[in-house]
């Protein structure tokens, strides 16, 4: 099978590789560009684990042909960290809150969640558990998750999160 | 789980895209993939080639044309939620768009995907019977029209002949009428364990015009025409409702599943049917 030479922008970079075109974008992700961030879980479109954003959608990498990001603007895990390395607001929201406990769903729901903050920056918490419907945790029990949202809509909002993490 | 090989297109017209359709032996359509990847990552799927129509421009976009709306088949789901147009014209689309899946799967699943797919699983056939919408579809050498209502022919099995493409979906805009499309989901983001669309006019008190049709009840979606048949020209009491009910279970004929025997989904469509009749009435007299 002939291979397709796939372009795109990840990160704010200038990313390529050849492929062919079965070739899901998770394992073009993890395989060619080594960005072993987005975890796979599932592999059947059900856990959110692969989630990138893709020019300005959430989606999941395993149900998407790298081909399709043909020339697409990617923002995976790796790129959640504020320019100077510091951790961004997400970040930080789940290390305050306690939202993580193994970590295997994280850098899905981080990038599920930033998406979801760039749409609606003021969600109520019926909002977010809507917003992360399409991502499953095995540990946490989702309220911290919650709240570690809400502590970075908070904080990108220039305000403070009082509540405590569970 | 990695698809088969297969060799990927990606036209630039509708005109490309038959044509590349037509000569190709098992080619099949691409949409969102998110019923197509999953069926090829399980090898139950393995066309020969992709036709991605993605880059196809004129495939998308939400219009009202005269008296209908017109969506574009690449429509995603999560454009169809965000459409004001939408929510004003046709309130069932968004209301049933919102039960489908996830944000993920709805920022990349399409309309037209979800109509021409041909499982009983996906909710918008129904919610397209119940509208009386019509399908544009172009071919290698033709264009024509096909009711939703008659588009299902089987499992997986449509109107759609080789080398068809939706191109649109058009609706036309109801006038003032009541509405709701009730779905039983183990949880969310589920397909139906059964579901119900009702679109239905008031007049003085009686019920005076109404489609109902089923999701995931049978094979294919089910128009519930003896249903609807049953309310018009009714006050909708207890009893009315009931042979409506009567009715819709008599043509329910539900697989066995993990979503349950046809002996529960048939008690559980009829309840839902019952839900969504009386939520329809209430909005139709509000
Ligand atoms: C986890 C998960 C949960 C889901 N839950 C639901 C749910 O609750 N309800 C629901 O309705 N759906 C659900 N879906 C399915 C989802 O809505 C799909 O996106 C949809 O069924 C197909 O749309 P698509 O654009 O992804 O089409 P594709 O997967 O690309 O295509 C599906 C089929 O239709 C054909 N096709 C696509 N577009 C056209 C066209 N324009 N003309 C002719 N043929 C075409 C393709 O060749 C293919 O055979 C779920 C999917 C997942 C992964
Ligand atoms: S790995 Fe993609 S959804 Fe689970
Ligand atoms: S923290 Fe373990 S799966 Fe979410």
């Amino acid at each position: 099978m002939s291979k397709v030479h796939v372009k795109l922008k990840i990160n704010d970079q200038e990313m390529e590789g050849l492929c062919e075109p079965r070739t899901l974008l998770v394992h073009f992700l993890r395989e060619n560009l080594s960005l072993t961030g987005t975890h796979i879980g599932c592999e059947t479109t059900h856990c959110g684990a692969c989630t990138v954003d893709l020019n300005g959608k959430s989606v999941k990498s395993c149900t998407m042909l790298a081909v399709q990001a043909q020339g697409a603007n990617v923002t995976t895990i790796e790129g959640m960290a504020n320019a100077d390395g510091t951790m961004g607001a997400l970040q930080e929201g789940f290390r305050q809150m306690h939202g993580l406990q193994c970590g295997y769903c994280t850098p899905g729901m981080i990038v599920r969640a930033h998406r979801l903050l760039q749409e609606n920056p003021n969600p109520t918490e019926e909002e977010i558990r809507f917003g992360i419907a399409g991502n499953l945790c095995r540990c946490t029990g989702y309220q911290n998750i919650v709240k570690a949202i809400q502590h970075a809509a908070a904080k990108l909002r220039g305000e403070e999160f009082l509540e405590a993490a569970e | 789980m990695i698809p088969g090989t297969f060799d990927y297109f990606r036209p630039r017209s509708v005109a490309e895209a038959t044509k590349f359709l037509h000569k190709s032996k098992n080619a099949s359509v691409l949409a969102g993939g998110h019923s197509l990847l999953p069926m090829m990552k399980l090898r139950v799927a393995a066309p020969s080639a992709l036709v991605d129509l993605a880059g196809i421009a004129a495939l998308r976009g939400i219009k009202k044309v005269g008296g209908n709306i017109v969506i574009g088949a690449m429509t995603t789901q999560h454009e169809v939620l965000a459409s004001a147009l939408i929510a004003k014209h046709v309130p069932l689309l968004h209301e049933a768009a919102q039960l489908i899946a996830d944000p993920q799967v709805r920022y990349v699943g399409t309309l037209g995907g979800n109509v021409a797919n041909g499982d009983p699983g996906n909710d918008m056939p129904a919610v397209m019977m119940a509208l009386d919408a019509t399908y544009k579809i172009t071919g290698p050498t033709k264009r024509r029209a096909v009711k939703a209502r008659v588009f299902y022919k089987g499992l997986y099995e449509t109107a759609l002949k080789s080398g068809e493409i939706v191109t649109a979906i058009e609706i036309p805009v109801p006038g003032k009428h009541g509405f709701a499309y009730e779905k039983l989901k183990r949880k969310i983001g589920d397909y139906a364990t059964a579901g119900a669309a009702v679109v239905l006019t008031m007049k003085a008190g009686k019920v005076s015009a109404c489609a109902i049709a089923l999701t995931n009840l049978g094979a294919t979606p089910l128009l519930a025409d003896a249903a609807a048949k049953a309310l018009v020209g009714q006050a909708p009491d207890d009893k009315a409702i009931g042979a409506a009910v009567a009715a819709a279970r008599a043509i329910m004929d539900p697989a066995n599943d993990t979503r349950g025997t046809p002996e529960y989904r048939k008690s559980v469509g009829g309840i839902y049917v019952e839900r969504a009749i009386r939520c329809a009435i209430a909005a139709a007299a509000g």
